[in-house]
């Protein structure tokens, strides 16, 4: 099930198989051959360098097509062959959190049988690939779109690694293809396009927060070109997400909102949530495994975290209606697979929580390094609903749950420091493997208005200096670019490693501020980590107050400075062209009078 | 009459010679209150430079800006060592020739920027060449006007003054504890009045040069140091005369020339016009805002963006504005021009520090024989006094406190502006008030024989 999941989470799967929970490989005789074929990869990785891990990246693609086969033949269900060639499938993937909160995953994955790469083809039938997207993507030459729209920050330490990770707010990055001459015009312009389709400000992507990492970023499906100067990112952390995005969002499905699992995607419940996040991603695949013919894939999916307690009931049970009050009466008639998982690694003998109804199907996949085992509902069966025509998913919690497994890798990240001129981002990462060390890429886009200074830059791992190996910095140009930091560490197993590098603040012209400014400025700093088995961690975004000008006094400020400069030239003016002369006062004005009438009369004037 | 006027030569004679006996006691004299002023000022500085108060200060907006920051020196050095040009980004404002001085010598950061306060002590030795020959020939005046010259012993304390004025300076004090770029720009500055005062015109065309590519600014600079080249070299200021020209164009050539090379060769150092745009255009269009004590910050913050260009334009202007009217006006007296240059600058310039300042008031023992004539001297010096006292308050009480905001600061920078413009048109007024008696005679007298008032007509 997962394989389609995220190519992402196969590769760390793998090694994280082999790495941590060696003893698991034992017991599961089946995924065992395929492990030790991957041992090779994972002493690839681990040896940290840049080139090590492109040559991943490359593994990593080539092995997609063989782990898409290992799941299949692990559900024992093998894809349909391709004769329609265009496949929908869609998935709900349930997993109960140990906090009592419930973590709903959708995905739904379109194959379209169409080979863009190849330049001026025309491609005019749609049948189950969303039109506008089609259109946007050979109009713009784009050949990887990702964008995700979040609400919510993912609490990695209660709820573990999310399946596909998003910063808060949205975040969008396009792979164009190497024919493109103007990438930032194209870029600029996809903005606006997508901004319209998914009714979001996209449009607000504008220079000011695009970068174009060097490293942090790789295309996800076909095409080894990795030539950065293609690759635009971007996030707006200050968006809001909400219904409006998600309408458009369920108007590219096929079936749209009216059958299969689009029926429970209701928006009052959806967003009445911890943590909501809505994605697109689209990339070009192989179609089989000799990549003889290529598809674009379509995976649009959403994640919802159900908090227990903003339920209403103290009672831990969860149920669909009790989630998005509804209930599946049918898969979508277009899907080649309509499936509903529920995690029940935690629960192999249902001592944690019951499911009911009760399915004997059981899949296995890889998640993130972890072995997991799933319930498997399969909507296109009629069983699966039962007499009632109706199929309700109760969970129900029999008692307290034990705590979390630590997450991995995890990181946090705060700004220090007080007052309104300058400040320290502290960055700490975290490795909670008891003997591993793992190479990490950390990114870090910072707005221009924060004023950074790189050479305060420090690493410190266990106390001491740890130098990064790999440093990319690209400094901001005040209202052009923002900063861009990626860097290669090596966290030392067991370690907490802290990256702080000071700022300034600057101040802005009182039209350039945000609204409420003196309330807070969100200055939004996503940092991405990508360790050698591709796990992406999104720190919280930082809150960064600037000082601000007064800005109900322009016509004060204008007329005050301008006086001082006026009083200046006045008086220079007034000694440059003026002499110094005796003052002679004038004679009183009886006396004027009187030599006034004294030159009419002709009279000698009086003195 | 010839009794009168035998007389009169012997007394010149007699003070000339008293005056030559007098200048070889005081110099010896002199070396050791010279002597213990330096240690006193480089004692100062190296003991701040050690304390905790160093850091604090090299953040004062005050004392630092974008241009000058020792922050951003390091930080250009950080972005060429780590392969990115300084200049890509908008922290690193000095010129290409800064980098690879400090590139060189940035572990003895600290010794530069002691030395370079010096430098500017020296140029106050040499003050005062000029200043004795002016009173030499001051026989020419009329007599009762020998109150307004000064004793050749006033005379020779002078560069004692200046360079207590310049050394004690908390201003100069405070700049060179920051480390800020501002004091060897104020050297640079400086050496080239010693070089023009000292009448070398090749050297101080190109230390003028120099300073005009540090700081733009320096660029009016030219006009005080031909006169007093004309002045010195006896040609008159006349349109119509060949040898004007000559030594004009020849004086221009020197100092376009070098301005050339110098930008030439800071080309070849870092292979880009990069720098052009990051350090001129950066002082031209002032993009950062950063509170400094100058007029440009708020101003511009609070501009409207269409008359962005306009206003930027007429602020520019001021700095430039007033060299040719003051260039006719004090073309008899170049070094009082030049004082008014440089004080104009550091009124008008983009980002104004408290160095600049320093560097004018370091002028003002050499016009203690003004005093008299200042109008409002003690209203201006307790306007100074009590900005630069308000300054850290009001920034507390806006950044760190946030119990004040913008307007408090802004106010007193205005204020503090406003002040310095008083000081330098009172010098001003005192100047050409002074020359008026000692054409004139000090007690002026009506037609009807009182007291007379003199005013500007």
């Amino acid at each position: 099930m997962a394989a389609h999941r995220c190519g992402l989470s196969l590769v760390c799967i793998l090694i994280f198989s082999s790495l941590a929970h060696p003893s698991s490989c034992d017991t599961l005789e089946k995924a065992n051959d395929n492990t030790a074929e991957k041992r090779s990869i994972s002493e690839v990785n681990t040896d940290g360098s840049v080139a090590g891990e492109a040559l991943n990246e490359r593994q990593w693609q080539s092995t997609d097509a063989e782990v898409d086969r290992s799941d299949s033949t692990t559900h024992s269900e093998a894809l349909t062959p391709a004769a329609a060639r265009d496949e929908f499938q869609e998935e709900l993937v349930i997993r109960p959190l140990h906090s009592g909160d419930i973590y709903a995953s959708f995905q739904f994955r379109t194959l379209w049988d169409t080979d863009f790469l190849q330049e001026g083809q025309k491609v005019s039938h749609y049948r189950l690939f969303p039109k506008s997207l089609g259109q946007v993507l050979s109009k713009f030459s784009v050949r990887e779109l990702h964008i995700s729209f979040t609400q919510g920050f993912w609490r990695t330490m209660q709820w573990g690694q999310p399946f596909i990770p998003s910063p808060p707010g949205a975040e969008l990055w396009v792979w164009f293809h190497d024919t493109v001459s103007d990438v930032d015009g194209n870029w600029k312009e996809l903005t606006n396009v997508l901004s319209g389709i998914f009714c979001a400000s996209l449009n607000f992507i504008d220079l000011t927060n695009t970068v174009q990492p060097s490293a942090s970023f790789k295309p996800l499906g076909l095409g080894n070109a990795t030539d950065h100067r293609f690759l635009r990112y971007a996030t707006l952390p200050r968006e809001i997400v909400c219904t409006e995005n998600l309408t458009p969002w369920k108007k590219l499905l096929p079936c749209g909102s009216k059958a299969g699992l689009a029926v429970l995607m209701k928006s009052e419940k959806l967003f009445h949530s911890s943590f909501h996040s809505q994605a697109v991603h689209i990339r070009p695949i192989c179609q089989d495994e000799q990549c003889s013919s290529k598809a674009w894939e379509l995976r649009q999916t959403l994640n919802v975290v159900f908090d227990l307690h903003t339920s209403g009931q103290g009672k831990k049970e969860w149920s669909l209606f009790k989630m998005f009050s509804r209930t599946l009466t049918e898969a979508c008639p277009l899907a080649s697979s309509s499936k509903v998982y529920v995690d029940i690694t935690d629960n192999p003998e249902g001592e944690l929580f019951e499911l009911s109804p009760a399915t004997p199907l059981l899949g296995q996949a890889v998640v993130l390094g972890d072995r997991r085992t799933y319930s498997v509902y399969d909507l296109s069966r009629a069983e699966t609903f039962g007499q009632l025509r109706s199929f309700n998913l109760l969970l129900r919690w029999k008692g307290d749950s034990g705590d979390m497994l630590r997450p991995l890798l995890h990181a946090e990240r705060y700004v220090a420091g007080f007052g309104l001129q300058t400040g320290e981002i502290h960055t700490v990462i975290y490795n909670n493997h008891p003997y591993r060390a793992f190479p990490v890429l950390l990114m870090d886009s910072v707005p221009w208005y924060l004023q950074l200074y790189i050479h305060t830059l420090t690493v410190t791992s266990k106390s001491r200096d740890n130098k990064p190996s790999y440093i990319h910095y690209q400094p901001a140009k005040d209202r052009h670019r923002p900063h861009l930091l990626e860097m290669l560490i090596q966290l030392p197993p067991h370690s907490m490693t802290e990256v702080t590098v000071q700022f300034e603040r600057a101040l802005l012209k009182w039209t350039e501020y945000t609204p409420d400014p003196n309330h807070d400025l969100t200055s939004i700093v996503p940092v991405k980590e990508e360790s050698s088995y591709f796990v992406r961690v999104y720190t919280e975004p930082l809150l960064v107050n600037l000082p601000t000008p007064d800005f109900s006094m322009p016509y004060n400020v204008i007329c005050l400075t301008c006086t001082v400069v006026a009083v200046g030239y006045g008086s220079f003016y007034n000694l440059l062209t003026r002499t110094f002369q005796v003052d002679e006062p004038s004679p009183p004005l009886s006396k004027r009078l009187a030599n006034l009438i004294r030159r009419m009369r002709g009279v000698p004037l009086l003195t | 009459k010839t009794v009168c006027d035998l007389n009169l030569s012997s007394v010149l004679m007699n003070s000339n010679l008293v005056h030559r006996a007098d200048s070889f006691f005081l110099a010896t004299k002199m070396a050791a209150p010279l002597t213990l002023l330096l240690i006193v000022a480089v004692t100062i500085r190296a003991v701040l430079f050690r304390s905790s108060w160093a850091e604090l200060i090299s953040e004062r907006v005050e004392v630092v800006s974008p241009l000058n920051a020792w922050k951003r020196v390091v930080e250009g050095l950080a972005l060429l060592d780590l392969g990115v040009s300084p200049y890509s980004g908008d922290v690193f404002h000095e010129t290409p020739f800064m980098i690879y001085l400090f590139h060189f010598v940035v572990d003895y950061a600290e010794i530069v920027f002691m030395v370079s306060p010096d430098l500017v002590f020296c140029l106050s030795r040499f003050l005062t060449s000029l200043k004795q020959k002016y009173a030499l020939e001051s026989d020419r005046y009329p007599a009762d006007c020998l109150e307004l010259l000064r004793s050749p012993k006033e005379m020779f304390y002078i560069p004692l003054k200046v360079a207590m004025f310049y050394l004690l300076n908390p201003f100069t004090i405070l700049s060179c504890v920051a480390k800020s770029t501002c004091g060897l720009n104020n050297a640079i500055i400086a050496l080239f009045i010693l070089c023009t005062l000292k009448g070398s015109a090749l050297l101080s065309g190109i230390l003028l040069a120099l300073a005009t590519y540090q700081s733009i600014y320096p660029l009016t600079l030219f006009a005080p140091a031909l006169l007093f080249f004309l002045q010195r070299l006896y040609i008159p200021v006349n349109l119509r005369r060949s040898s004007f020209w000559f030594f004009t164009l020849q004086y221009a050539f020197i100092y376009v020339g070098s301005l050339v090379v110098i930008t030439g060769l800071s080309f070849f150092l870092l292979g880009s016009w990069d720098f052009i745009p990051s350090v001129y255009g950066f002082i031209f269009s002032v993009p950062d805002l950063t509170p400094n004590i100058g007029l440009f910050w708020y101003f511009f913050a609070e501009m409207f963006e269409h008359f962005r260009l306009f206003f930027i334009c007429v602020f520019q202007i001021n700095v430039f504005f007033y060299t040719i009217p003051l260039s006719i006006k004090l073309k008899e007296h170049p070094v009082f021009l030049i004082f008014m240059q440089i004080a104009i600058i550091s009124i008008f310039k983009s980002y104004p520090t408290v160095g600049d300042v320093a560097l004018y008031m370091a002028f003002l023992p050499a016009w203690s024989h003004l005093y008299r004539f200042l109008r409002n001297i003690f209203l201006v010096s307790c306007v100074l006094l009590a900005c630069s006292a308000l300054f850290p308050v009001l920034w507390h009480l806006w950044i760190y406190a946030g119990s004040a905001n913008s307007n408090f600061y802004y106010a007193i920078t205005l204020l503090f502006n406003f002040g310095q413009i008083l000081l330098v048109s009172d010098y001003f007024y005192a100047y050409l008030r002074r020359e008026h008696h000692l054409t004139h005679g000090l007690y002026l007298k009506k037609k009807d024989g009182t007291e007379a008032t003199l005013v500007l007509k």
